[in-house]
This record gives structure tokens, C-alpha cells and sequence, in this order.
């Protein structure tokens, strides 16, 4: 019954951060945006040469999925922070991982989505050949999302309380998602070169690995941050 | 900040809490909320202790705080219909609670476009639908006008008289008079007797209680 109870409110935090997202789209189109922007600079960084560029395709898009991400992570709790519903969400009853869960699955889908567009202009941009094993590709960079707006919601949890939050979040969040991105971008890379040295499963596996994990950690310690 | 508060309220009070700015009026109360975690001593809504039971003491206590708590792109129905669901009540009594507020006619409404006083209001109207057995309302009267103030006072009424409590932050006594059962003073962390200067200007007398130390925290 207390299960059932906590399945509805994930589902009811989901819909009011995706509906309030919707209805603002000023988050989206700037965190999109930067996730572009990032993919051009890195694009005029790296020059003319098309070898190079599908060299760098898996980093660089990674690192513009990172960096947007964080932007995306502060603002689901700015919508919190505003007026005060932050207080009135932790009044409610009920198990605070259910409110892990809501936050995690809206930003999941927010951050997918950003992912779509970040790839279809990488793809163009970086001149990526799109390999035969795709959806394979597909399921290596949802692994990496998960891993990615896992530590990114708990983070942003912790340091929404804090004035220099925006400077606070990266500050604690990269050197955390140092191994997951690294296992995302070796197995993406891995993948776009067809895999010739069977290289990629040893990196899914430990991206699986530290998505288990970071999800285990960042569900159990969420009470304790969010409460003052 | 709060050196010792010894008070208990019983259900149907409706208690005033007095003081000068920074004296810890809004951390009781919060505390009381599960808000804020007191680093000694103990409070209990309903038997439920504030610090280890978290969960049992939220499901009887509503807190009207200074922020209105709303979703700014949320209507004024989604906000209480979000707020239905997260407290496990029936979405029926949502257009009721609109209405008993005076919102009826923005229900369909975005709240960004709410003055101070109709987000009052609407964080009323959320209280009106959770039905809480104790109420904390940290300065209620704030940016409302008569008419709402009127609405809080109703409200406070209708809840003590059903068997609820209240416990009500105010720095100005008049708006509350006629609801209040008692008043504590809070002065350097303690329950204080009150001095002229706790006096508001009609001449009310907030009586001051100061309740034997040992005795339960918020019960």
C-alpha cells in the first residue's frame, strides 16, 4: 500500500516537472542550445579535418551532454527553490525517495531529449558515420545518462540549499562522474569504430557497473541531504 | 536560537505565539513542521516525535509558511491537484476548496500571474483541502486583504471546532482577535511572561503561559 502510495507521487512529481517545463521552455531551448553551442566550439577547435573530427565525435559529444546537463540539474530544483515549494514538497508525507525518484525520472527524460538533438547535430557536425550495431550505440549512452542524471539529481538536491549553488554543483559533480564518463565515451567511441578489439563490453560493463552503484548510493543518501 | 520552549497544546487550541523579530517564533514552528532538525530536545504532534518520526507527524500537520510554496506554471487546480495527489486525497473537494477561497474565477489560471495576496489564497485553499489536525501558520495574515483574513480566521474556527489545533505566529494581534484561546511569548529562546512591550496597540493582553519544564513539547 505505501509502495502504491510512493509510485503516485513519483508519477505526480514527474508530471509537474515536465508540465512546468514544458510550459516554460526557456530551460529546454537553453540547455539545448548550450549543448549545440559546445558541439560547434569544440567543431571549430578541432578544424577542417574529417578524420579528426570523428576521432573526437564521442568525447566532445559526451562533454556537451555533461556541461548542458549541469544546467538542466539546477534548474529542476530552481523550479523548487522559487516560491517556496521546496519546503512544501518535503512537507508532504511519505518516503523522500519517492521524491528522488520523481526528480530523477523528469530529468532522465529532459536530459534523453536534450541527448536527441545534441546527437543529430553531432552527427552532422562531426561527420560520424552511423555504424550497424546502432541501437547497441543507443543503449551504451542511455547507461551513460542514467549514470550522469543520477549523480546530477542527487548533487543538484545537495547543493540547491547553497547561495553558490551554480558553482557548487560541477564543483562536486565532475570529479564524481569522472568514471562514468569515461566508460561512456571509450564504449561510444569503442562502437563508432565498429569495434574491432572487443573493446566496448569491457566499458558497458563497468558503466553498468557504476550506474548500479551510483543509483543505489544516490537513492539511500537523499534523505540525509535533503533534510536540514 | 530556542533555549527550552516547554509548551503544550491540546486539540481544538487555537494558541498564539508572540515575539520580537529573530526570537525563534518561525524555527518552533518549523521544528514542529520536520522542517528543521533541533539540535537538543524533543517535540510531539499527536504522539509522533518530530525528530524520529517524521513521516507520521507530517501526515497530521499543515504549515502555512511566509512563501506561498506554488508552482508558478502550474493553474491554480494543478497546483491543488499536485498537492491531492502527494497528500493521497480524493481530487473531488478540489473546486470546493477554490471556491471557499474566492478563486473560483482564475481556477484555469496560471499562478505567475497571481498577486501576493490570491497565492495566499491558493496556499490556503491547499490547506482547506488536507484538512490538518494541527495548524502552523507562520504571520497567516500576511499580504491578504480583510475578506481573506476573514477566510484564515474561518478556517482556524472551523478546524479547532472539528477537533484540530493551532498554533498561530502573529506579530499584530488585532487581525487575530476573536480566534485565539491563549498567547505564549517567546523572549531569548524561552517561554516568557509578557512585558508592555508584547501589548498591541488595541490594549489586548496576550496572556502568557509558561508551562513547567519536563512537561511534553508539542503535543
Amino acid at each position: 500500500m505505501a509502495f502504491k502510495d510512493d509510485l503516485r507521487r513519483i508519477r505526480a512529481i514527474v508530471w509537474k516537472d515536465l508540465t512546468t517545463e514544458r510550459r516554460s521552455k526557456a530551460g529546454f531551448n537553453a540547455v539545448a542550445a548550450l549543448g549545440v553551442t559546445i558541439l560547434v566550439l569544440f567543431g571549430f577547435a578541432l578544424g577542417p579535418d574529417a578524420q579528426a573530427l570523428r576521432d573526437a565525435a564521442a568525447g566532445v559529444l559526451w562533454l556537451a551532454v555533461l556541461f548542458a546537463g549541469v544546467l538542466a540539474f539546477n534548474r529542476s530544483y530552481q523550479v523548487e527553490l522559487d516560491g517556496g515549494a521546496l519546503e512544501a514538497l518535503l512537507l508532504y508525507p511519505g518516503a523522500r525517495w519517492a521524491i528522488f525518484a520523481g526528480k530523477l525520472i523528469a530529468n532522465l527524460i529532459f536530459v534523453t531529449a536534450m541527448l536527441v538533438i545534441v546527437v543529430t547535430v553531432g552527427i552532422v557536425l562531426f561527420q560520424v558515420r552511423i555504424p550497424a550495431g546502432w541501437p547497441q550505440l543507443i543503449g551504451i549512452m542511455m547507461l551513460g545518462v542514467v549514470g550522469l542524471v543520477s549523480l546530477g539529481t542527487f548533487y543538484a538536491a545537495m547543493s540547491s540549499r547553497s547561495r553558490a549553488r551554480e558553482v557548487l554543483l560541477p564543483l562536486l559533480l565532475y570529479p564524481m562522474l569522472v568514471p562514468v564518463l569515461l566508460a561512456s565515451m571509450e564504449a561510444t567511441k569503442a562502437f563508432l569504430r565498429g569495434d574491432i578489439m572487443n573493446e566496448a563490453g569491457a566499458w558497458v560493463q563497468m558503466l553498468s557497473l557504476f550506474d548500479v552503484i551510483f543509483l543505489v548510493a544516490t537513492f539511500l543518501a537523499f534523505e540525509y541531504v535533503i533534510e536540514v | 536560537m530556542l533555549r527550552g520552549v516547554n509548551l503544550q497544546v491540546r486539540a481544538g487550541e487555537i494558541v498564539g505565539l508572540l515575539g520580537h523579530n529573530g526570537c525563534g517564533k518561525s524555527t518552533l514552528l518549523r521544528i514542529v513542521a520536520t522542517l528543521l532538525k533541533s539540535s537538543a530536545g524533543d517535540a510531539y504532534v499527536y504522539g509522533a516525535n518530530v525528530r524520529t518520526e517524521g513521516d507520521d507527524v507530517r501526515r497530521h500537520v499543515g504549515f502555512f509558511a511566509h512563501v506561498p510554496g506554488l508552482y508558478d506554471d502550474l493553474t491554480a487546480r494543478e497546483n491543488l491537484a499536485f498537492a491531492a495527489t502527494m497528500l493521497g486525497l480524493p481530487s473531488a473537494d478540489i473546486d470546493a476548496a477554490i471556491e471557499r477561497v474566492g478563486l473560483a474565477h482564475v481556477t484555469h489560471e496560471r499562478v505567475r500571474g497571481f498577486s501576493a495576496g490570491m497565492q495566499r489564497r491558493l496556499s490556503l485553499a491547499r490547506l482547506i483541502l488536507q484538512r490538518p489536525r494541527l495548524l502552523l501558520l507562520d504571520e497567516p495574515y500576511n499580504n491578504l486583504d480583510i475578506a481573506g483574513m476573514a477566510l484564515v480566521n474561518d478556517f482556524i474556527r472551523d478546524l479547532s471546532a472539528a477537533g484540530g489545533a493551532a498554533l498561530i505566529v502573529v506579530h499584530d494581534l488585532a487581525p487575530a482577535a476573536g480566534v485565539l484561546e491563549r498567547t505564549v511569548t517567546i523572549r531569548d529562546g524561552r517561554v516568557a511572561v509578557p512585558t508592555a512591550a508584547d501589548l498591541t496597540h488595541d490594549g489586548a493582553s496576550p496572556q502568557a503561559v509558561t508551562l513547567p519544564a519536563g512537561a511534553a513539547g508539542i503535543s
